[in-house]
């Protein structure tokens, strides 16, 4: 199995709080990889330094490698803009722009100029297909964004990425904002959305990571504590963490 | 021990919902008596001038026998020197509430914002008298004119004035954007700019198109300073560096000198009219952007 991302004792410092501890981390190319663990343990942190987000937040250091696809991306040569048209994310609270359906699905291709004019009806339905929204809203392509309902919402925010044509794709608690019904939607779509892209989900929800994922990561307290297939983590753990966080003895 | 009772703490929240509905009445019982009283003393003059003739003639000879007012020069001096300012403002206003919202960080953003604050809090008249010593007499030297006493240097004052409202309140709208709208945008790869040019942008126009409209109006009904520095000539001016009268400073300058009940009193009482209206306009316009992206 192709590695698609890979990380080399990567340490990272929030002021002095020491945020990330040696992380050894290798995620496979079309897979889906749940990073679990309690609050503040880190999941999201590492997350966003695959796309590196965390460069918004000041006083920050980041130490170590990051590898996408081959490429580190930690050097002063890293070009941010063609990093994230390669990760794309999805947040935890559904994030439309401001703006209508296809303004939003067509964001990247304008900034990016990957497209021209005459192939954005063919990106709308196509993008808007794989998030099987594109029944629901082919009439409604010029309604603010702002007035679908959440789920419809982050089905937008996942296909917004898909023009740019990522390789990767990074939700952090995609569905901590939806309901039951809404949140089998969004991992039937993620099942979908494996075939083409490598997925890392950041969640708090086990049954989620257990539903939805190939190989889960346990983070607590900034360290790497077990990572492999979910299915062994999840009958047999190996470190006694593990089993007591999966238990419910903490979390 | 269900039913009520007159307690203390009953007659102390009947007494406070009393006042507070009171002064909320108060207000609209003065702007009331103010649109009254305006048009009590303006209407009169319409039985002598036609409405027409009062808003389209050219001549503003208030004491001439016969006398003519027609404020047209005046409505004209108050657009060049309002459209002017506005040209200057806008621009400006809107480009350091962006710098300041979206780029400025820490140390920086304290000291501009304390900054505006502090230029919105000087008197009028003394931006006007500054204005009068120093930029009136550049405007004369750099445009070789025989005043300086010009709509541009009204202008050029007013934008001044007009800009702490501008930038506060453009930044309050871009600091209202959800800093998840601008996230979603870079971890798209947008730039910075893109970022805030094409999203945030974008979710503050209603906001900044209140800013923009309340500069207006604060430019519109500014008085002192344009008296000062407009050289207050009551004629249709050809081009922007000649001297205008606006239609504040005609009320302020020719108040004093009016018989109480005359034409030129009544005459003066309109034009507070047409400026009355042309703000309650402006406030409207401002009022359905806010409400109209708001929903």
């Amino acid at each position: 199995m192709h590695t698609m991302i890979e990380t080399h004792q990567l340490n990272f410092f929030y002021g002095s709080f020491h945020g990330l501890i040696d992380i050894n981390l290798a995620v496979a190319q079309y897979q889906i990889t749940a990073l679990i663990g309690p609050s503040g343990c880190g999941k999201s942190t590492l997350l966003r330094t695959f796309n590196r987000m965390n460069d918004l937040i000041e006083n920050v250091r980041v130490t170590g490698r990051v590898f996408i696809d081959g490429v580190d991306i930690y050097t002063p040569q890293t070009d941010l803009v063609n990093l994230r048209k390669k990760v794309g994310m999805v947040f935890q609270r559904p994030n439309p722009f401001a703006l209508s359906v296809a303004e939003n699905i067509l964001f990247s291709v304008k900034i990016h100029k990957t497209a021209p004019a005459s192939q954005y009806e063919a990106i709308l339905e196509e993008s808007l297909r794989a998030v099987d929204l594109w029944e629901a809203l082919k009439d409604k392509l010029h309604r603010s964004a702002l007035q679908l309902s959440l789920e419809q919402q982050q089905r937008l925010c996942i296909a917004r990425l898909l023009p740019v044509k990522p390789d990767i794709l990074l939700m952090d608690e995609p569905c901590s904002a939806l309901d039951p019904m809404s949140t089998a939607h969004i991992e039937e779509l993620m099942r979908m959305l494996k075939v083409n892209y490598t997925i890392l989900i950041v969640t708090h929800n086990m049954q989620q990571a257990a539903r939805v994922s190939d190989f889960a990561a346990f983070l607590y307290l900034g360290e790497l504590i077990e990572f492999g297939s979910t299915e062994k983590m999840f009958t047999v753990p190996k470190d006694r963490r593990t089993e007591e966080y999966l238990t419910g003895k903490f979390g | 021990m269900l039913e009520r009772h007159w307690t203390w703490h009953r007659v102390k929240e009947f007494l406070i919902e009393k006042c507070i509905y009171l002064s909320g009445v108060t207000s609209i019982v003065i702007v009331a008596l103010i649109f009254i009283f305006l048009a009590k003393e303006g209407f009169a003059l319409f039985k002598t001038v036609g409405v027409g003739e009062f808003l389209l003639g050219i001549k503003w000879y208030p004491i001439s026998h016969p006398a003519q007012f027609g404020i047209l020069p005046l409505i004209i001096g108050s657009l060049v020197v309002t459209i002017g300012a506005t040209l200057i403002a806008v621009p400006i206003g809107v480009a350091s509430a962006v710098y300041i919202s979206e780029v400025a960080s820490g140390k920086i953003k304290e000291v501009l914002k304390s900054g505006i604050e502090v230029l919105a809090a000087i008197p009028s008249v003394v931006l006007g008298f500054i204005g009068m010593m120093t930029l009136v007499p550049w405007v004369k030297a750099v445009f070789n004119l025989p005043t300086g006493l010009t709509a541009f240097s009204g202008a050029l004052m007013l934008g001044f004035m007009a800009m702490p409202t501008i930038v506060s309140i453009a930044e309050d709208a871009l600091n209202a954007v959800p800093k998840r709208y601008k996230e979603a945008a870079l971890a798209l790869g947008a730039t910075r700019w893109q970022a805030i040019w094409r999203v945030v942008f974008p979710a503050a126009s209603s906001g900044i198109v209140a800013a923009v409209m309340l500069g207006i109006g604060r430019v519109i009904g500014e008085t002192m300073a344009v008296m000062m520095i407009t050289g207050n000539a009551a004629r249709i001016p050809t081009t922007i560096f000649e001297p205008v009268r606006t239609l504040t400073a005609t009320i302020a300058a020719e108040m004093g000198e009016t018989v109480r009940g005359s034409d030129h009193y009544s005459a003066l009482f309109a034009i507070g009219i047409v400026l009355f209206i042309i703000t309650f306009m402006i406030n409207l316009i401002a009022d359905i952007a806010v409400h109209h992206k708001a929903k």
